[in-house]
């Protein structure tokens, strides 16, 4: 065999190993959701069978349509859970995002003292775990009276979003040239105009998926939700979730339908906002 | 005027007055509620002995509690492999995608996948994956007939540990690969091409050109997951909830379990705060390693 022969041979292989390790990444990053849907059309027997039944024999819709019909899954609300966890999920993120402009803002646009250390002192308030910070938080809650209500799991949330929605709003408006907003203050512009003729359409995208993020995070929190929430008033999807366990038998396909619904809403808004996501987490990681 | 003009307050201030009030109420404040009760034998259902003050009691009682070292250092474990995993897994992983000549919007939405899904889904995903009965991996290995009896994933104790790090590090290698993707596509091409010309191999261009560029990136995905590592919570709750017997308890469960189920608040939130010490020792760590990256980028590029 000649160099050339054997240099192609080679390199023939690598793209082989190449693909194939891809494929088996993402089948393992696929794998285990997909199992999750389709458990949730099978029919319980289906899925409890012995020895296994590998090929679906007959799918159905009925864990979804007893789900929401309020029927059966030992009586779990989910249509309660569901309607709670857009509520909270879409108010605390209105008020986080408006919070984190004004943070962001700061942060981009200005110098002043000990800057660094506030971002800092602001991001460790993150770091704090949520059932460490459900001890003290259920036992206030419960002392002022806003245990499991809306009211109470939303103020949390905005809490633990602003963070975050500060970090990603300070990377997107420093990527809109300081320029810009000074030339139209030199055409006549307040800086309050300026700000939302000029550098908030540009940052735009950027703060929807900054929002989007913190929806998702109150969409899916659980360490919090299930120490502050108890009933129907309140209760979230995660924590709704946790029903099915508590029982001694566990309908394995009402919670694969449950996950599925949970699962809808987060994945469609991820797909949205992916490009974003990571533009504005990585700015300023290369210039500084 | 030189006097009002000081009085008033600062735009930035201004700006971040909201927020540092937010965060002041729901976590500040709450959490100075919570060292003081530290020092008490605070119980839910005698609220009288919130003033009934014992000095380090809690906290002396804590350091000789073999359980809750043993829980320490599980968590301290837990997190060792399974972010050591998401970092070189999220590298392979950015690596193989980046090399890819078809369908890479496709190959990153998919890379994104395990994002979406809560720690609370991920935990129950594995939890029905790893079942001894149904579980698929137990129905595989069975069908393939490389094992003829069921192996009890997540009810013994060693085996549990680590289908639990398995979920944990299914969920957030993504975190890793997306962050990495990015910096390896932000890289320019001129340096690994003169490394190229310049004679070095394949991974000496990777560890002296590639990597260097490539590394704050991987320390913003760590920074964010350390800000978020508590989330291991959700997934041990639902799959084995500290059990069996105790061998698969964290921290976090653990302090959940005092302040609930015992009604322990008091020692609780002693413990809570070796918990939280532990948040902000790894934050501020990557975070002091992102700043020094991002300044030797900076030198070089």
């Amino acid at each position: 065999m000649n160099e050339n022969a054997k240099a192609r041979l080679a390199g023939n292989l690598l793209s082989l190993a190449h693909k194939l390790g891809l494929f088996i990444a993402m089948a393992i990053i696929c794998l285990p959701g997909l199992w999750i849907v389709l458990a949730s059309f099978r029919p319980t027997v289906e899925i409890m069978a012995k020895p296994p039944v590998w090929i679906p024999q007959d799918l159905s819709l009925d864990a979804y349509v007893a789900m929401f019909s309020g029927v059966g899954q030992g009586g779990i609300p989910v249509i309660d859970y569901f309607s709670n966890s857009l509520i909270v999920s879409i108010t605390s993120t209105v008020i986080s995002l408006a919070i984190g402009m004004a943070g962001g803002y700061a942060f981009a646009r200005f110098r002043f003292r000990a800057k660094s250390s506030i971002f800092l002192g602001l991001m460790l308030t993150r770091t704090v775990p949520g059932i460490a910070l459900s001890l003290p938080l259920f036992f206030v809650y419960s002392k002022l009276g806003i245990i499991d209500t809306h009211f109470g799991l939303i103020l949390a949330y905005v809490a633990l979003n602003v963070p975050f929605t500060i970090w990603l709003i300070d990377g997107f408006f420093r990527q809109v040239p300081k320029d810009l907003a000074e030339a139209a203050q030199i055409d006549g512009c307040t800086r309050w105009q300026a700000f939302w003729q000029v550098e908030f359409p540009l940052a735009g995208p950027g703060i929807a998926s900054a929002g989007i993020f913190a929806f998702l995070t109150s969409w899916n929190e659980f360490a919090l939700a299930s120490q502050l929430t108890r009933s129907i008033n309140s209760k979230t999807l995660p924590v709704g979730l946790l029903d099915y366990t508590a029982e001694f038998t566990i309908d394995w396909r009402g919670m694969c339908a449950l996950a599925v619904v949970m699962i809808i809403p987060a994945l469609v808004l991820t797909f949205i906002v992916q490009k974003h996501l990571v533009s504005g987490l990585t700015s300023g990681a290369v210039k500084g | 005027m030189g006097a009002l003009k000081r009085l008033r307050p600062s735009t930035p201030f201004l700006l971040l007055l909201p927020a540092i009030v937010v965060l002041a109420a729901v976590v500040v404040v709450p959490l100075l509620l919570s060292f003081y009760s530290s020092f008490t034998p605070f119980r839910l259902t005698q609220p009288a002995s919130l003033f009934n003050f014992v000095g380090f009691r809690n906290y002396g009682r804590i350091l000789t509690d073999v359980e809750f070292w043993t829980a320490f250092g599980r968590t301290v474990l837990l997190l060792t492999v399974a972010l050591n995993a998401e970092m070189l897994l999220g590298l392979g992983l950015a690596m193989l995608v980046e090399k890819a000549t078809a369908g890479q919007r496709l190959l990153r939405t998919i890379m994104m996948f395990p994002m979406m899904f809560s720690p609370i889904l991920v935990g129950f995903q594995f939890k029905f994956m790893f079942n001894d009965n149904i579980g698929l991996i137990n129905n595989a290995l069975q069908s393939l007939g490389l094992t003829d009896q069921a192996i009890p994933w997540l009810i013994d104790g060693t085996l549990a540990f680590w289908a639990i790090v398995v979920a944990e590090v299914w969920s957030s290698t993504s975190i890793f690969a997306i962050l990495i993707l990015a910096g390896l596509l932000a890289m320019p091409k001129e340096p690994i091409e003169a490394a190229r010309v310049d004679g070095c191999t394949p991974w000496q261009t990777f560890r002296y050109v590639t990597w260097p560029f490539v590394m704050p990136f991987a320390y913003i995905a760590m920074t964010i997951r350390s800000l978020d590592v508590a989330r291991a919570y959700d997934i041990v709750k639902i799959m084995t909830d500290g059990g069996p017997a105790k061998r698969t308890e964290l921290l976090w469960t653990l302090i959940s379990r005092t302040a609930y189920a015992d009604a322990r608040m008091g020692l609780a939130n002693a413990m809570a705060y070796f918990a939280i010490f532990l948040s902000i020792l790894f934050t501020v760590y990557f975070f002091r390693k992102l700043a020094a990256a991002r300044t030797q980028i900076g030198a070089e590029w």
